[in-house]
């Protein structure tokens, strides 16, 4: 059932061309930035070869490419998932999925795993970039999975904030400006307590981007993944929890 | 002459050829009793004690019915009395405040799943994705409605074929004219084939061909569902139902049989003209006659018991007493006026003995 729920979301999102233009807009500014950060490399080459302990290529490829798909996809979710349950709310064809013999979770699985698979492809069309360099250097492997992991745990969690969002509202735009907030707020968090002397505060280790950056650099921390996976279950719940208040209150 | 006014007045009531759901017998109600052969069909919804506030506004209060298999119920009421709420507690996408709602034997609330399983849900609005085709999104119903992949083909075929929409099965929904719509959310609603199909203000939008299509449909689906059908159309009700319910501010002011209805409707008094007007006194005698007053010049207007229809006996005596009579004529109350009656705070003026 969640599986039904999800495929049709995932078509659904196809059906429209704000899908295709994601695709497209996305592709061409990361493959901007990803061959803009080869020039780069390729001026301080030389340097580079200088110091001992370099960052090697991988790092200063990959890992930037993936700094700024972050920044990127944080503008790009919020209007993958705007549309989720507000849309479906203002149609009024909530009531379809209301009256199957289905549950909220089922529901809030099903929108939540469409939208996982259509950021799924995102991602599969964005880690071509890097693969496309094994064909003239030696990239770190390691740093390229782990990357991709945190990358993707990163979207999962924008995702759920999205859906979240998109079950307060039946106008797509404030699910889309809320979500934005959200996350941008999630990523800034990181500027609390900048500057002083111990390594930031608590809402500093709050920050989506504190516990993404380690994953660049190919350091896998099992409590970085946790982080991600609380932060997904947390939007979740509470998703399911406003869909059901909705069938209460009315 | 009484006869044949009164059947007139039933055929007029009721544009149905052989109006069948006449001799369905009617679910009795709060016990339900066993009496009539038809009882054999098990009860499909029941409701107790339903009530519904949204904040301090209270939508419905304390509404208790029963849905039998065969019943077609028509849910009449005013704007705003609360049809809409009761139709979207009964198919689950309203928590009821107090009460429960029991669909073939399952609480909605204890077991959503299988008592969800057993509704077929038309909202007042169609909820159709109108980036799909009929096929496409009625295969989707299907699988929602948990109907297993090798039969979802057949169950799209039959629902389409019931709501005639086999020509249009590949083409966009939000394409199709508002009464197509309209049949694909029926299409919907019928498609796992489910004891209970609740439709709000189906006929709403539909052009006068399409209603009759529509009607008939819904008397069809009356033979192997129970249906309940809100409107505030009043001859739907008498086209279409066996039974109807009236809500007004939350509450349910009526709830009868068609047959029942009807009987309201009969008259239980005459109006009737004489040239010589009789002593009111020899009316009064007549069997049956509860009371006879002057009804302007020489007009007496008869007040008599539901059963004892006095109209052959003071035709008789008009006629050895030689009053003169020249007009008799059972008042009539129509559905409309019992309606007015039972959803307005006073009486209207003239109150009907009903």
């Amino acid at each position: 059932m969640i599986a039904t729920i999800a495929m049709r979301e995932l078509r659904g999102m196809f059906l429209s061309p704000l899908a295709w233009a994601i695709f497209v807009v996305v592709q061409v500014i990361l493959a901007f930035m990803f061959l803009s950060n080869i020039e780069q490399y390729l001026i301080l080459q030389p340097q580079l070869l200088a110091i001992d302990n370099a960052p090697g290529v991988t790092e200063l490829i990959v890992g930037r490419l993936f700094g700024s798909a972050a920044i990127v996809l944080l503008l790009v979710v919020p209007l993958l998932t705007m549309r989720l349950i507000s849309e479906e709310r203002r149609n009024r064809t909530l009531s379809l999925l209301f009256s199957a013999p289905i549950s909220m979770t089922e529901i809030v699985l099903g929108k939540y795993l469409g939208a996982l698979a259509f950021v799924g492809l995102l991602l599969a069309l964005i880690a071509l970039m890097p693969l496309s360099l094994f064909a003239v250097a030696n990239l770190d492997v390691g740093i390229l999975l782990s990357s991709l992991l945190g990358l993707g745990l990163l979207l999962a969690g924008f995702i759920a904030v999205g859906l979240f969002m998109s079950t307060l509202t039946q106008y797509p735009a404030v699910a889309s400006v809320s979500t934005f907030g959200v996350l941008l707020l999630f990523w800034l968090l990181d500027w609390s307590g900048a500057g002083s002397s111990e390594n930031g505060n608590v809402l500093a280790y709050l920050s989506s981007l504190r516990h993404y950056e380690p994953f660049l650099r190919g350091v896998f921390d099992s409590a970085d993944a946790v982080y991600h996976v609380l932060f997904i279950a947390t939007f979740l719940l509470l998703s399911i929890h406003r869909l059901d208040v909705d069938r209460r209150r009315g | 002459m009484r006869a044949a006014i009164e059947s007139h007045v039933l055929t007029a009531a009721i544009d149905k050829p052989a109006a069948p759901a006449f001799n369905c017998a009617p679910c009795t109600h709060l016990p339900r009793k066993s009496t009539v052969p038809f009882m054999a069909s098990e009860t499909l919804v029941e409701v107790r004690g339903l009530s519904r506030f949204y904040g301090d506004v209270q939508a419905i209060n304390n509404i208790s019915f029963d849905i039998c298999q065969g019943d077609v119920l028509g849910f009449l009421g005013p704007n705003g009395a609360g049809k809409t709420t009761t139709m979207q507690v009964i198919s689950g996408n309203l928590a009821p405040s107090e009460g429960s709602v029991t669909i073939a034997g399952h609480d909605l609330l204890e077991e959503p799943r299988t008592a969800k399983a057993a509704i077929g849900y038309l909202p007042e609005q169609p909820p159709v994705y109108r980036e799909l085709t009929v096929d496409e999104y009625l295969d989707y119903c299907a699988a929602l409605n948990r109907i297993p992949r090798t039969q979802r083909k057949a169950a799209r075929e039959t629902a389409k074929e019931k709501c005639g929409l086999h020509d249009v099965g590949r083409r966009l929904i939000g394409n199709l004219s508002k009464g197509y719509r309209q049949r694909v959310g029926l299409a919907q609603a019928i498609i796992h084939l489910p004891p209970v199909v609740i439709l709000d203000e189906p006929t709403i939008g539909l052009d006068p061909i399409q209603i009759r299509e529509i009607r008939h449909l819904i008397r069809s689906l009356g033979k192997d569902h129970g249906v309940i059908l809100s409107t505030h159309i009043l001859p739907e009700v008498q086209a279409t139902c066996n039974r109807v319910q009236i809500i007004n501010q939350g509450s349910l002011v009526l709830n009868d049989s068609i047959d029942g209805l009807s009987r309201h409707m009969k008259s239980t008094s005459l109006f009737v003209a004489f040239r010589q007007p009789p002593e009111l006194a020899l009316l009064e005698q007549l069997k049956g006659v509860k009371a006879a007053h002057h009804n302007g010049e020489n007009r007496v207007q008869i007040v008599h018991e539901l059963e004892a229809d006095p109209t052959e006996e003071v035709i008789k005596l008009a006629a050895e007493k030689q009053w003169g009579l020249y007009e008799i004529k059972p008042q009539t109350v129509s559905l409309e006026e019992i309606f007015v009656e039972l959803t307005t705070e006073e009486p209207p003026p003239e109150e009907t003995e009903a």
